[in-house]
């Protein structure tokens, strides 16, 4: 049993009626190893971080207690300072005081805190130092996602000469940054600036991809994370395999392929794409032809290097790290939850990511802007922003922020491509703040798309066309278009499994399922917990060059985390 | 089983054949519509204007006396369907309205009476199923446009009575009596409503764009739940064909009309004279006259 210092902070809580903290302190001093501390002014100031020292050191307490108004913010501060004091950092805990007055029976605060207070602080008591403390601290980080976020990271750790993990659920990094044509407002080939990043990082020293896998356990704290991951059976053994992409062709399971988002076709044993880092596929069970019917074994036979393996199963890894960047980006709103617009149902009604495959010289037309239901080159194109976003009664609250952008993006990609083509956007608000975004929209305006400042309220098929019913609030009259084709801008959500993955870490997710970090304003990479820390759309809708920028401060605070236990000796993997 | 039913003032006057058929039909499949008692008019609209109580007055002073009465309550008009139960959600819902309403009519309802339309019982308490077997007439795969108009689904929330922008049950009751079902973008659309009567130009171009579409996909005739639907996209045919001299014209039959027909009714008791676009040449050409 230790002894515990209880702080705390009445920052925030004098308005609160009925709540006396002094009452408080007087009810805990009473319990045996306990002593609490009531700080005025801030305790996370300076002298109020060096009076807490000096209370615990007095008093021989060997752990702490500190509740105040604003847990979030207040744990990594005091797991640093427990570690500066040469106490052991796993030994402290915040206590949300607001959430306890929040909860209980209004007409007696004080009590209902004081009960949920002992709680803890029995807890505390009884709880054994952590293992780590003495052990050294892994200078090695595991980059959860291996889109644009987790590439830029993990470049950056690698560099700095730590040792990375970098895990996708897919079979090669390249995230949804891959699947772009070409990437506003420079309109530079979104491959072409990506590839490198991609290649840089499949031949960095220092990183290791682990692809195909997914987190299935977190234990353990900063320095010190024991994770468990599950790497999928490819069927394919990657160390045999010198992706050839033989299988590929031959393979006679043809099926649309989910990176081409359904408008293009793909095998049952695939890549994600040409430039695939690490150049090796992975089979489908789903649809491939001997697990669904038990004959084929086309890639088998055709396979050079004997490489495919129809009976591996999933296998489990652990690794230890110290800190950890979650980057798992997003996935768009599926048309197909949307009634107005069809359920997805009409064809030639595709969303952004869609467009920008049609778009991509790589794509499933080479580029030639196609529409699916026929092929012919569309004369009419409506582009529709806002679709599901800063929706609140249906759909989802907030703005996507990207939308603008690419749909303006999209449609001088169109008109660049179809020279006499129309294109119209329905938009709300265009909202293009960053550098050299308004200009790029103004641009838009000049070649010819024609805005109209309203919402479209059904898509239907007729006569070969997408009807449009839409209004223009400028003037204020209905418009009804008949399109050849419509881009739906959808609402960015967090990607599938973010919620799960988030349960896992202990760290907290919003309403709509993306990240929480520490603080918006001033913590905007880390998380609750210490040595977690966030990049890029898990954590809330942005463009790509917000989404590098926070892969590179979340990569800076893994440095400056590790840099700060200069002492302890590196581990590093046996690999 | 037996349901209490309210009729509505249309189904007693120009609506003879929607009323008559669902009556005959019940028979046939089994159910009783008893028809309550005293009844009056339900209000035609629901009172949009948040403080107007006499308007709620007629559907509570309904409802009220269908919980009396003891069972569930049945409309085959859209319209009353919609200011019904729309009313009744309504007394549920708000505790103040409730009170001014109960003390005004001088009645204690509390918003517990069930309101289904004629095509729920036919789906959830007679099952399509029973209803393919109990059919007896083959409707050779008439094709037929399905019009909900609005009153049965919207406001959706209110309703709840099938999928918000692609209502089905419609089309399955067609399949169950042997009609091709056709699929088109206008079914759920306004019919122009009571646009008719002072902006009749509106209400046209309304139903000519629902019935051009409908023949555009295929339909043979188009079938509605709904007297002021049927007013509007039957009778009015006559004012299209004035404006868009090579309009077609379509038959637009009631939809117990229809399931008469597969029941196996003498015909001349489905009332098909009444009916402003003659459907009796289409069901002569089927073989069903």
């Amino acid at each position: 049993m230790g002894k515990v210092g209880v702080v705390l902070c009445p920052c925030e809580l004098e308005g609160v009626p009925l709540f006396n903290p002094e009452a408080l302190t007087e009810k805990l001093r009473g319990r045996k190893d306990v002593l609490p501390f009531i700080h005025h002014p801030p305790v996370c100031s300076e002298s109020g971080m060096e009076a807490i020292r000096a209370f615990l050191a007095e008093n021989g307490l060997d752990r702490a207690l500190m509740a105040c108004a604003r847990p979030e913010l207040f744990a990594p501060t005091l797991k640093k300072a427990m570690r500066g004091w040469g106490l052991d950092p796993s030994l402290s805990q915040v206590f949300d005081i607001r959430g306890a007055l929040e909860r209980g029976d209004p007409r007696d605060v004080t009590s209902n805190v004081q009960n949920l207070m002992e709680g803890r602080i029995d807890e505390l008591r009884a709880r054994v130092p952590s293992k780590t403390q003495g052990v050294s601290f892994v200078k090695r980080a595991m980059v959860i996602g291996g889109g644009i976020a987790g590439i830029t990271a993990s470049i950056d750790l690698g560099n700095a000469g730590y040792e990375v993990l970098l895990v996708d659920r897919l079979p090669s990094i390249g995230g949804r940054m891959l699947q772009l044509s070409e990437t506003f407002p420079t309109l530079d080939c979104a491959q072409c600036t990506l590839t490198p990043k991609t290649v840089e990082t499949g031949q960095h020293p220092n990183i290791r991809l682990v692809m195909y896998s997914e987190i299935e356990s977190v234990s353990g704290e900063a320095g010190n994370f024991l994770v468990t991951i599950r790497r999928k059976a490819a069927y394919v053994d990657w160390d045999k395999c010198t992706g050839c992409g033989l299988c590929q062709e031959k393979c006679p399971s043809k099926v649309p392929s989910e990176f081409e988002r359904g408008i293009g076709p793909g095998k049952a044993i695939y890549t994600l794409s040409p430039q695939a880092v690490p150049n090796k596929p992975v089979i489908n069970p789903g649809v491939c032809r001997y697990f669904t019917k038990g004959k084929c074994r086309v890639c088998e036979k055709v396979c050079p290097a004997g490489a495919i393996d129809y009976e591996q199963k999933d296998t489990l890894i652990e690794e230890r790290v110290g800190a950890i960047i979650v980057a798992t980006g997003f996935d768009l709103y599926p048309k197909e939850e949307i009634g107005e617009y069809g359920y997805g149902d009409v064809p030639d009604v595709i969303d952004g990511l869609a467009f920008e495959r049609l778009n991509s010289a790589s794509g499933p037309t080479a580029g030639e802007i196609r529409r699916p239901s026929d092929g012919r080159i569309p004369q009419e194109v409506v582009f529709i922003q806002c679709v599901a976003s800063r929706d609140p009664e249906r759909y989802m609250p907030y703005c996507s922020r990207a939308c603008c952008m690419y749909t303006a993006k999209h449609a001088r990609l169109y008109k660049h491509k179809v020279h006499d083509g129309r294109a119209y956007i329905f938009y709300m608000d265009i909202r293009s703040m960053g550098k050299g975004y308004e200009e790029f929209i103004q641009q838009g305006m000049e070649e010819g798309i024609l805005y109209l400042r309203g919402r479209v309220s059904r898509l239907f098929r007729d006569n070969g066309h997408v009807v449009v019913w839409g209004v223009d609030t400028l003037t204020g009259k209905k418009v009804e278009m008949a399109a050849d084709m419509v881009v739906l801008a959808t609402a960015m959500i967090p990607s599938g499994g973010a919620k799960e993955l988030a349960r896992k870490l202990g760290i907290k997710t919003d309403g709509h399922g993306f990240l929480t970090e520490a603080q918006w304003k001033l913590y905007p990479v880390e998380t609750a917990i210490e040595g977690i820390y966030l990049a890029g759309c898990a954590q809330g809708p942005k463009d790509i060059a917000d989404t590098v920028a926070q892969g590179n401060a979340a990569a800076s605070k893994v440095q400056a985390l590790f840099a700060q236990h200069r002492n302890s000796s590196e581990l590093r993997s046996d690999r | 089983m037996e349901y209490l039913y309210f009729p509505g003032c249309t189904l007693y006057t120009k609506a003879k054949n929607l009323d008559e058929a669902g009556r005959e039909c019940a028979k046939v499949l089994g159910f009783e519509l008893k028809e309550l008692s005293n009844w009056t008019c339900c209000g035609a609209t629901f009172p949009l204007a948040t403080d107007n109580i006499m308007a709620l007055a007629p559907p509570s002073r309904i409802l009220a006396r269908a919980k009396e009465e003891g069972s569930t309550l049945t409309t085959l008009c859209s319209v009353c369907f919609n200011v019904i139960k729309r009313t009744n959600r309504l007394i549920q819902a708000d505790q103040e309205k409730r009170e001014k309403i109960n003390t005004f009519i001088e009645m204690d309802y509390q918003g517990d009476a069930q309101i289904l339309h004629y095509l729920e019982i036919l789906k959830r308490d007679v099952g399509f199923d029973a209803l393919r077997t109990a059919a007896k007439r083959d409707l050779q795969g008439m094709k037929v446009a399905p019009f909900y108009g609005c009153m049965l689904l919207r406001p959706f929330e209110e309703m709840e009575f099938d999928d918000k922008e692609a209502p089905t049950i419609f089309e399955e009751f067609l399949e169950a009596i042997t009609c091709e079902p056709v699929d088109f973008p206008y079914k759920i659309e306004c019919c122009g409503a009571f646009q008719s009567v002072g902006a009749p130009e509106v209400a046209t171009e309304c139903a000519y764009a629902i019935l051009s579409s409908a023949l555009r996909n295929g339909a043979e005739a188009v079938t509605t739940t709904c007297p002021l639907c049927q007013f509007n996209i039957d009778s009015m045919q006559k004012e299209i064909h004035e404006k868009y001299n090579d309009f077609p014209g379509i038959p637009v039959i009631y939809f117990t009309q229809l399931l008469g027909l597969a029941l196996g009714l003498p015909v001349e008791r489905l009332d098909f004279g009444r009916n402003d676009v003659d459907p009796r040449p289409l069901l002569m050409e089927k073989g069903l006259l």
